[in-house]
C-alpha cells in the first residue's frame, strides 16, 4: 500500500504547479484552467484523508468541490466571453478598467 | 494467480475482436442492404478469380468489404493538411476509437462458466460502478470528433467538430436520465446484476426483462444512443451535402478507417447497451443455471457449458437484431435539421427523461 | 494501490499538469488538463474512492472540459505570443511556488499518518449516497440551487442582448454616460 503521505505530497505538487499557472500565464482561459488544477489537487487530498482516517465525509465534500467547480466554470467561462466580446483580448494585463 | 491473468486477458481480446469484426460485418451489411432498399446492386467488383461468377452465384461484395477496401484503405497516402495541428490531427481517430472499444469491458455477454472448480464470469471486468464507468467512458469519447475537427484546420471539419461535441453532450444527458431510471429500478449500477435480475419471470411466464420495467427509458436510451453514434439522422456533424464529410474531411487512409470503426463499433456498443438494461442481455427466456423450465413443464436439465454458450448465442443475436434495427432506420428516415435535433435533445428527451425518473421514483416508494 | 501505480500515474499527472502551464496553445493546455484529470480520477480509484472518481471523470472530463473547449473555439484563441517584459513576475512567481511547494512538502511529509482503512466499502456508491441524502442533505439542495443560479446567471451574462450590436465595436457601457465618464476621466 502507498502511505497517505505520498498522495498529500502529490496533491501539494499539483496546487504549486497550479498557483504557478495563475502567477505567470497572463492568458485567462489558462489561468481558469490552472484554478481548476489546484481545486482538482484538494480534491485528490480530501479523498487521500478520507481514506486515511476511514470517514467518507472527505468524498462528499469532494463531490461539493466538484459540484462548485462546475458552476465555476459556467459563470466564469461566461464572464470570459463576456470580457472578450468588449475588449477583444483575453490577456489580464488589459483587462483593468475597474483598476486604478 | 498466471491463470487468472490469462483468463481476463482472454477474455478481453474476444471482446474485443468481437466487436470489431462485427462492425466489418455491419459494414458489408449496410453497403448490400443499403442496396436492397434503395434497389441498387452495391458492393459488386472485387472478386476473387471469378470464382463465385462460374458457379453461378451472384457477387455478394464479400471480397470487396473484407479485402480489397481495407487493403486500398491502409495502403493509401496518408495525408496530412498543411497547416494542420500535426499532434492532435494523428491523436484524434484514436481518442475516438478507444473510448468506445474501452466499454465493452462492462457489458457481460454472459453468465458464468464453470470449468473444473474455476467459475468464470463471462464479462471483461466486473465492476461495482459499471454505469459510472460506461458514462465516463462515453464523455471521454467527445474529444475524438472535436479535436478531429479542430485538428485539421478545415472549417468545415471545424463546423463538424463542433456540431459534433454539442450533439453528443446534448445526448448524454438524454441517455444518462434513461439509465439513471434502470438503476433505480434494479438498485444496483453492477451490469451484469443487472442481467441477472431480469432472469425471473412474472406470473409464471413472462420473463421480467427492463423494457417491461421502462419501455419510455427504452425509447429514449435507444434515441439517444443512435444521435451518439452521429449516424443519420443524426448525421450534421458529417451531413455530406454541407460540410464535405465533417470533422473527418481530412483524414485519409488507416486514419479514416478507424472512424468508419467507431461508427460501427458504437452502432454494436448503443445495440449491446440496449440489450443489456432492457432486453434481459445473455438471458434466454426459462432458461435458469441449471436447464430450461417452461411454465407447465418439468426442467430439463443442461450441462453448464450448454447454458453459458446459449447465453452468449443470445446476446449475440439481441445485439444483431439492434445492429439490424439501427441500419434499417439509418436508410429510412432523413436527415434532420441541426435546430430540430437540438429541440429534440433538449425540449423533448430531457423533459421526459425527467418525467419517467420521477414517475419511477414515486412507483418505487409506493411499492415500497 | 501499489506503489508503482501510483508512481506512474502521480508522474503523468505532474507532467501534464506542467503541460497545462507551459503550452503555448489553449487548445494543448486544455487536453494535457484533461490528461491530469483522467490520471487523477484514477488515484482516486486507486484510493478506493469508486463513485468519486468516475464522477470526476464525467463531471469534468465529460462535460466541463468541453465547455472549456467551446469557448476555446468561439473566441478562437491560437497560439499566445510570448509574454515579453514579464520576466521579474515570473521570477518572484517562480520563488513563490518554490516556497509553496518546499513548505507543503516538508508539513506533509512529517504528518503522521495512520495506515490506510482497507474497508471494502469505503468508496462505495452506497455509503456516498448515504451520506449525500441523509447528513449533507440541506448541502446537496443548496449546491442544486446554486447549479441552478450559476446557469441562469452564466446565460445572462454571455448573452447577446437586443442592443448589443447597436454599440461601436461592442464596447461596455456606451449607453450608460456613468461609464463613458469615467472613461474619459
Amino acid at each position: 500500500m502507498t502511505p497517505v503521505s505520498y498522495y498529500l505530497v502529490l496533491g501539494a505538487v499539483l496546487f504549486a504547479i497550479g498557483v504557478a499557472g495563475v502567477i505567470m500565464r497572463r492568458n485567462l482561459i489558462v489561468i481558469f484552467m490552472s484554478i481548476e488544477i489546484m481545486l482538482n489537487a484538494v480534491n485528490l487530498t480530501l479523498v487521500a484523508l478520507g481514506r486515511a482516517l476511514g470517514s467518507a465525509d472527505g468524498q462528499v465534500m469532494v463531490f461539493f468541490v466538484m459540484t462548485v467547480g462546475a458552476a465555476e466554470a459556467a459563470v466564469g467561462l461566461a464572464i470570459i466571453l463576456a470580457a472578450f466580446r468588449n475588449r477583444h483580448t483575453v490577456n489580464a494585463d488589459e483587462i483593468g478598467l475597474l483598476r486604478w | 494467480m498466471l491463470i487468472n491473468l490469462l483468463i481476463d486477458t482472454a477474455k478481453a481480446i474476444v471482446a474485443v475482436l468481437l466487436v470489431l469484426n462485427l462492425s466489418a460485418v455491419l459494414l458489408w451489411f449496410e453497403r448490400k442492404g443499403s442496396a436492397l432498399i434503395q434497389d441498387r446492386i452495391g458492393a459488386n467488383r472485387a472478386a476473387i478469380f471469378g470464382i463465385g461468377r462460374r458457379l453461378g452465384m451472384p457477387n455478394l461484395g464479400v471480397t470487396n468489404t473484407f479485402v480489397a477496401d481495407p487493403l486500398k484503405m491502409f495502403t493509401k497516402e496518408d495525408f496530412v493538411p498543411d497547416q494542420a495541428d500535426k499532434f492532435l490531427h494523428a491523436l484524434a481517430p484514436f481518442l475516438s476509437l478507444f473510448p468506445v472499444l474501452i466499454t465493452f469491458a462492462v457489458v457481460p455477454f454472459g453468465d458464468r462458466l464453470i470449468i473444473g472448480s474455476r467459475v468464470i464470469d463471462l464479462q471483461v471486468c466486473q465492476l461495482d460502478a459499471g454505469v459510472l464507468y460506461l458514462l465516463a467512458a462515453l464523455g471521454v469519447g467527445v474529444y475524438g470528433a472535436a479535436l478531429a475537427g479542430w485538428a485539421s484546420n478545415n472549417r468545415w471539419a471545424l463546423l463538424g467538430g463542433v456540431r459534433a461535441s454539442a450533439q453528443m453532450i446534448s445526448y448524454e444527458l438524454a441517455m444518462g436520465l434513461a439509465i439513471i431510471a434502470i438503476v433505480m429500478t434494479f438498485g444496483t449500477l453492477d451490469l451484469q446484476d443487472i442481467c441477472r435480475q431480469q432472469g425471473s419471470v412474472w406470473f409464471g411466464w413472462l420473463p421480467k426483462w427492463g423494457i417491461l420495467y421502462q419501455p419510455l427509458a427504452f425509447l429514449l436510451l435507444f434515441t439517444a444512443g443512435i444521435a451518439e453514434t452521429k449516424r443519420i439522422p443524426f448525421d450534421m456533424p458529417e451531413g455530406e451535402s454541407e460540410l464535405i464529410a465533417g470533422y473527418f474531411t481530412e483524414y485519409s487512409g488507416g486514419k479514416q478507417a478507424a472512424f468508419m470503426l467507431t461508427d460501427f463499433a458504437e452502432v454494436v456498443l448503443v445495440s449491446a447497451l440496449v440489450t443489456t438494461f432492457f432486453f434481459g442481455g445473455w438471458q434466454v427466456p426459462y432458461l435458469h443455471p441449471d436447464g430450461l423450465h417452461f411454465p407447465g413443464v418439468g426442467p430439463i436439465l443442461l450441462p453448464n457449458l450448454i447454458v453459458a454458450l446459449l447465453g452468449v448465442v443470445a446476446f449475440g443475436m439481441k445485439v444483431v437484431f439492434f445492429c439490424w434495427l439501427q441500419i434499417l432506420l439509418r436508410w429510412t428516415l432523413p436527415r434532420f435539421r441541426y435546430d430540430q435535433l437540438m429541440y429534440l435533445g433538449w425540449k423533448v428527451l430531457l423533459p421526459l427523461g425527467l418525467l419517467n425518473l420521477a414517475a419511477t421514483a414515486v412507483v418505487i416508494v409506493a411499492l415500497g | 494501490m501499489g506503489v508503482g501505480v501510483f508512481a506512474f500515474l502521480g508522474t503523468l499527472a505532474v507532467i501534464s499538469a506542467l503541460g497545462v502551464i507551459l503550452q503555448r496553445s489553449p487548445v494543448h493546455s486544455l487536453l494535457a488538463l484533461v490528461a491530469t484529470l483522467l490520471a487523477l480520477s484514477g488515484l482516486m480509484i486507486g484510493l478506493g474512492a469508486v463513485a468519486i472518481g468516475f464522477l470526476q471523470a464525467i463531471v469534468y472530463v465529460g462535460a466541463i472540459m468541453v465547455l472549456f473547449l467551446f469557448v476555446i473555439w468561439l473566441l478562437n484563441l491560437q497560439r499566445d505570443p510570448g509574454e515579453p517584459g514579464r520576466l521579474a513576475v515570473k521570477f518572484f512567481g517562480a520563488i513563490a511556488v518554490a516556497a509553496l511547494v518546499a513548505e507543503l512538502f516538508a508539513f506533509f511529509v512529517r504528518a503522521p499518518m495512520s495506515p490506510m482503512e482497507t474497508s471494502s466499502s469505503y468508496g462505495s456508491v452506497d455509503r456516498l449516497a448515504d451520506l449525500i441524502f441523509s447528513r449533507y442533505l440541506v448541502a446537496f439542495e443548496v449546491a442544486s440551487l446554486m447549479l441552478l443560479v450559476a446557469v441562469v446567471g452564466a446565460v445572462a451574462v454571455a448573452r447577446r442582448w437586443p442592443g448589443d450590436e447597436a454599440r461601436p465595436n461592442g464596447a461596455v457601457g456606451a449607453d450608460r454616460p456613468v461609464l463613458q465618464q469615467a472613461r474619459r476621466a
